[in-house]
């Protein structure tokens, strides 16, 4: 990959995420947010509907403005570089989000192949090339062709987790893998995390509420709660927790009253409105 | 003093509005104007493809409707005219009605039915998808990704339609002058060639590249406004056909203002 400018230096952590607060108009959604990601990775950020993860996700791919606190990628203030260099730094950065998000216009293979297309001088025949090794990686050799609305729900994500390692990231993002997925299906898209993470050792950051996915692939999981960050260890050690927000998520007890009405209107959306703008 | 308070607020809103069109226009000029002199390259093939969808597949309808409306120009003006005992003047009428006014205006709409719609109802989608969330991640701006093929496209093919347009409302008027005021097709067409000074068809081809742009500007303004949940691209496809009927005829006061004052007398 043709590396713009230098990078920090290694040992800095490949995500580092500093008093991190990020609120929509008047509703503030993280409160102060502190953690790292060291390079090569695999953390798992783990929290139950309105708990803030995925706008903690969006943020870390830029997607929403923080609105205090400061977050470091690779050792560089994302926030406030220049647009050209972030640019330069999101092109390191793959995402696969929930839904897949291919564009439903461009076959499979276009899909992949748009960010080498778009970003790198390659020609046309190794882009080409590039694109069914990494439609290979994610097992979907031979599905160039097809439209992404011909495929099933677990193959879009893999088209997806394709296209978010074309350009040969160093860091991936993933908005639950897992999720609106069958069991067999779930599990194999865990496999080739797994895999990912073995044959690549690349910072891999996933976001999800699924506890077998999230015990099988993290190095150290994150548990969200409202906002807050309440454990941040490795699974090992989260399992034995005594905290008991950490053992009401894990040996998942319902909550046991309703606070107030908002908290109630979220517990049947099974979301915080509004979410995104 | 709320009623001025809302007054207020609407006039702001509608200066954002006005000023978020404006900044998706400039955006989509550098890409397609700017970027390509700074050595990036420009993508043709979906500006062609756009071309394509919104100028070539126009073709039939934008013919058939302003045939249609040569004709009714001609019937209507025939009505006075013939009063007047100058019924040989309806091909003039019709020549400079056309391309001065319904030309542009009548393409405009067939544009904005079939494109304008389709610009917010694909990027609407977009949206809903995170797809729009997708190129951002993957460092594409979504203006120069979508909306600079839109508007290169509309730049190019508004014109042409236009002038097919006018041709095709001008033989509409000759329909009716040839069976019943007496033309030949030949003395028909003379009368409007004689008729049009370059002026009528140059301000016609003016305003039908302005309308080109509002109508992809505010196409894509609300596809990228489209809220959560697949019903709102409904929305935001009647709101850009809505908005952009609006546009088009306040744009159109303006301008044909602007060219009957600057009129060489």
């Amino acid at each position: 990959m043709p590396s713009g400018k230098e990078s920090g230096a290694p040992n800095d952590p490949a995500i580092a995420v500093r008093n991190l607060r990020v609120q929509y108009g008047q509703r503030e959604i993280l409160h102060g947010i502190n953690f790292e990601a060291q390079a090569g990775e695999t953390l798992v950020i783990l929290g139950g509907s309105g708990s803030g993860k995925s706008t903690l996700l969006r943020t870390l791919v830029g997607l929403e403005k923080p609105s205090g606190g400061e977050l470091w990628i690779r050792g560089k203030n994302f926030a406030s570089m220049p647009e050209n260099e972030r640019k330069d730094l999101r092109k390191k950065m793959g995402m696969s989000f929930q839904g897949g998000a291919l564009f439903g216009s461009m076959t499979v293979g276009e899909n992949v192949a748009l960010p080498l297309r778009e970003h790198t001088p390659l020609d046309e025949s190794t882009i080409e090339i590039v694109m069914r090794l990494k439609l290979d990686q994610v097992g979907l050799s031979g599905f160039e062709d097809y439209m992404p609305a011909q495929l099933s729900g677990g193959m879009k994500k893999r088209a997806a987790i394709a296209r978010a390692l074309a350009m040969d990231p160093e860091i991936l993002f993933f908005d639950e893998p897992s999720a609106g997925l069958d069991p067999i299906i779930a599990a194999g898209i865990d496999e080739l995390i797994l895999k990912l993470k073995k044959a690549f050792r690349i910072t891999i950051l996933v976001v999800t509420h699924e506890l077998a996915s999230a015990f099988l692939i993290a190095d150290r999981m994150i548990l969200l709660d409202k906002g807050h960050i309440v454990a941040n260890e490795t699974p090992e050690s989260i399992q034995k927790s005594r905290e008991p927000r950490v053992r009401q998520f894990l040996d998942r007890i319902p909550e046991p009253e309703v606070a107030g009405e908002i908290d109630y209107l979220q517990m049947l959306t099974g979301e915080s409105p509004p979410l995104r703008r | 003093m709320p009623f001025a308070e809302d007054i207020g607020a609407a006039t702001i809103d509608g200066l954002a509005y006005v000023g978020g069109l404006a900044r998706l226009t400039g955006g989509a000029a550098r890409a397609v104007f700017a970027a390509p002199l700074g050595g990036r390259k420009l993508k043709w093939t979906r500006a062609v493809h756009q071309a394509m969808s919104v100028g070539v597949e126009a073709i039939p309808i934008v013919s058939l409707i302003s045939f249609f409306v040569g004709t009714i120009l001609a019937l209507q003006g025939a009505y006075e005219l013939r009063r007047l005992g100058a019924l040989q003047l309806v091909a003039s009428a019709v020549a400079i009605s056309m391309t001065r006014e319904l030309g542009p205006l009548m393409t405009a709409i067939v544009v904005i039915g079939r494109s304008g719609s389709a610009f917010a109802a694909e990027i609407g989608t977009m949206k809903v998808n995170e797809e729009i969330d997708a190129l951002e991640t993957m460092a594409l701006e979504p203006i120069n990704f979508l909306v600079a093929p839109k508007f290169l496209a509309m730049l190019l093919m508004m014109p042409c339609l236009t002038t097919w347009a006018d041709f095709m409302g001008v033989l509409g008027g000759g329909l009716f002058g040839v069976t019943n005021a007496g033309f030949t097709w030949g003395t028909y067409m003379n009368a409007t060639l004689s008729a049009l000074v370059l002026r009528d068809i140059m301000t016609g081809l003016v305003k039908s590249v302005m309308f080109g742009l509002v109508i992809t500007a505010v196409g894509c303004q609300e596809g990228f406004a489209t809220g959560l949940g697949s019903e709102q691209v409904g929305r935001s496809t009647t709101s850009a056909v809505v908005k952009s009927i609006f546009m088009v005829i306040a744009v159109d006061l303006v301008f044909t203002a602007i060219f009957y004052f600057t009129a060489p007398q």
